[in-house]
């Protein structure tokens, strides 16, 4: 095989590197989902959206002249409430229902955010411009942009950040105990209402963070979200929802795909590669889940 | 298959003699007329597994697709070097003679027909062991992932698009583009049709209904589920693919995310027309589908730059709101028009209860 990628070890360690450092972003995507789902039982295509939109806020940050690595504080404030009026607005009225009309619904939701983000963002491809520098290792041959670095530690920080919330706080507790069961939860006092709400708004919030560490390390774009639901989807699938660890390590996984499908089929092909992943992988579990004639649930 | 009741025959005769007399009637709109043909087929199959077999599926959108670049290919491949074709930018060099283009573009559809049914066939064992959203998110990255590989392929045109052969330049009747697409699609949706009622009053129907309800019931009933279900996938791949491929000469140029394999609009239009309407019923998808298209293009040219938001907002409105479609709603308010038997007492007591 010829591919440049394995005749120079010095790229597999470049490859590596970013890979991880991008699956730690994924995994903290996953986890936002991971929650919603196994707390409402609800798949959000607009995961992906509300990624971007988060980043679409640091981004205006940064041209109104204030870093853009602000925006992991104030995109998180804004996303909670996006996330807690879109509950209010469409969510609510598709928690107890069948699976495949929350996924309709969202679909819906995130056509509506790309085209307002294409209004009023552009349809250019942009990026926040953080001018942390790199950082070379190995003689100059493998070089790290800080900006990953810098987001690969964000995330890990508000990872950790929401667990010991959920373990500890009294909200954290309710929204477990809902998960749960909801209907335990509501007969022993538990507002499973809010709980949903500040669910799916702490949903959202994880994904402003995700959107402004994006818009300093990647790149924007309005119609790009889809690939990071099927990303955070394929994270959730493969971990199991409510298994940390897990999400963590199949994100970096996933992240490692990614930067050698880059390398190994070119770039044209990577959101390509992605999706098929998806494909395989579902496969995969369907035909390990029916030899014991079970399926996917 | 039952004799057709007399009142059916007049509405079906009178149906086709309209679709018949359509594009001479309403000439200015031959293309929307088109357009229609073949979104009722594609709602109409869509049901047939979306409504019928339960198998909620984003991905029909592949053999659309599919059905679209086959058609172009073997109607270029046939007679000149596609690589060369694409290359040039298509129609500067090669030019289709009469015949050539109508010997292309009939193969073409056979060819597009057939090999979706079959990849349908091959990777529906895999595919619809997956139940539920599953199923629904896996056929949703089929279908994307089907775009971004074909817009990565040279010989079809890669991300510059594909222009497919453009009508023959000797028939010198403006009118006669229009037409010939439009009777293509009208006798596909006849097809279609004929297709369907035929599955709706057989036992094969049933069958896909069982599964819908409980699949597994259906296989302790020793049902052999999987069959089934490909083969009602497969019915839904041949037309889509017909589709598919009519709409690629029909608008003369195919990009691989836009047109082909356009996730974001034909995609999603299949699911919402068949929703519209009425999920699981014969008629249902294609009022749905008429109702949509009129929405669309009456309402598309007003709102222009928001029709996207505009489609957004329906869909979620439909969905949460309207989840059984118009169909289901005057099952509800007229159900002895619908067959349905209703006991007074037993209805009488109900409302007492509650």
């Amino acid at each position: 095989m010829d591919f440049l990628i394995f005749k120079a070890p010095m790229l597999m360690v470049q490859a590596s590197l970013d890979g991880i450092l991008l699956g730690i972003l994924f995994a903290l995507i996953a986890y936002g989902m991971a929650l919603q789902w196994g707390v409402m039982n609800i798949i959000n295509i607009a995961q992906g959206d509300l990624v971007i939109l988060g980043g679409y806020i640091a981004y205006t940050m940064y041209l109104a002249g204030i870093h853009p690595a602000w925006g992991v504080i104030v995109s998180p404030i804004i996303m909670y409430f996006v996330g807690w009026a879109l509950y209010k607005l469409v969510i609510n009225k598709v928690v107890d229902r069948d699976l495949f009309i929350s996924i309709l619904a969202t679909f819906g939701i995130a056509i509506v955010f790309q085209q307002l983000m294409n209004f009023i963002f552009g349809a250019d491809v942009v990026v926040a411009q953080s001018e942390y520098g790199t950082t070379m290792l190995f003689d100059n041959s493998v070089t790290l942009p800080n900006s990953k670095i810098f987001s690969a530690f964000i995330s890990v920080l508000y990872a950790i950040a929401l667990v010991v919330y959920m373990k500890k706080s009294r909200l954290g507790r309710a929204i477990r105990a809902t998960a749960q069961n909801a209907r335990a939860a509501k007969i022993l006092g538990v507002d499973t209402e809010k709980v949903y709400a500040a669910t799916f708004g702490i949903n959202a919030a994880l994904c402003g963070i995700a959107g402004a560490l994006i818009s300093i390390t990647l790149t924007l774009h309005p119609y790009v979200g889809l690939p990071y639901t099927v990303r955070s989807f394929m994270i959730v699938i493969v971990a199991g929802l409510g298994n940390l660890p897990a999400v963590a390590i199949s994100g970096m996984g996933l992240g490692l795909f990614e930067e050698f499908a880059d390398y190994i089929l070119g770039t044209e092909f990577r959101i390509g590669a992605v999706f098929m992943l998806l494909v395989f992988i579902l496969v995969y579990r369907r035909f390990k889940l029916s030899k014991k004639r079970e399926y996917l649930k | 298959m039952t004799a057709i009741k007399q009142k059916d025959l007049i509405l079906y005769s009178g149906l086709i003699i309209l679709g018949l007399v359509a594009p001479f009637l309403f000439s200015a709109f031959k293309v929307q007329l088109t357009y229609l043909c073949v979104l009722i087929v594609l709602a109409m199959t869509w049901n047939l597994q979306g409504g019928e077999m339960g198998y909620n599926s984003f991905g029909n959108i592949l053999f659309y697709g599919l059905g679209m670049y086959l058609t172009a290919s073997v109607q270029v491949g046939m007679f000149f070097p596609l690589a060369e074709w694409t290359e040039s930018g298509g129609e500067k060099t090669f030019v289709h003679t009469t015949a050539q283009y109508f010997q292309g573009i009939g193969v073409g559809l056979l060819v597009a027909a057939i090999v979706p049914t079959i990849v349908a066939g091959a990777i529906g064992y895999a595919i619809l062991g997956l139940r539920g959203h599953y199923f629904a998110i896996c056929t949703l990255g089929l279908g994307i992932a089907a775009g971004e590989i074909a817009g990565g392929i040279e010989i079809i045109g890669a991300g510059q698009g594909f222009t497919t052969p453009p009508f023959p330049a000797e028939i010198v009747d403006p009118e006669a583009r229009g037409q010939f697409f439009y009777f293509l699609s009208f006798l596909v949706l006849v097809l279609a049709f004929v297709f369907v009622k035929y599955i709706y009053g057989s036992r094969f129907r049933l069958i896909l209904n069982a599964i819908r309800d409980n699949e597994d019931k259906a296989e302790a009933m020793g049902i052999q589920t999987m069959k089934y279900k490909i083969v009602g996938w497969m019915c839904s791949a041949f037309f889509c693919g017909l589709a598919g491929g009519i709409m690629g000469g029909l608008i003369g140029y195919i990009d691989s995310t836009d047109v082909a394999f356009d996730g974001r609009e034909m995609g999603v239009f299949m699911v919402l027309m068949a929703i519209l309407g009425g999920k699981g019923t014969l008629w249902g998808p294609i009022i749905g589908a008429t109702l949509f298209h009129f929405f669309k293009e009456g309402l598309w040219t007003f709102i222009l730059g928001w029709q996207y938001v505009a489609l957004g907002v329906l869909i979620v409105v439909i969905v949460v709101y309207f989840p059984e479609g118009l169909m289901g709603w005057l099952r509800e308010k007229y159900p002895e028009r619908f067959g349905e038997v209703i006991d007074e007492k037993d209805r009488k007591a109900q409302v007492e209860l509650k």
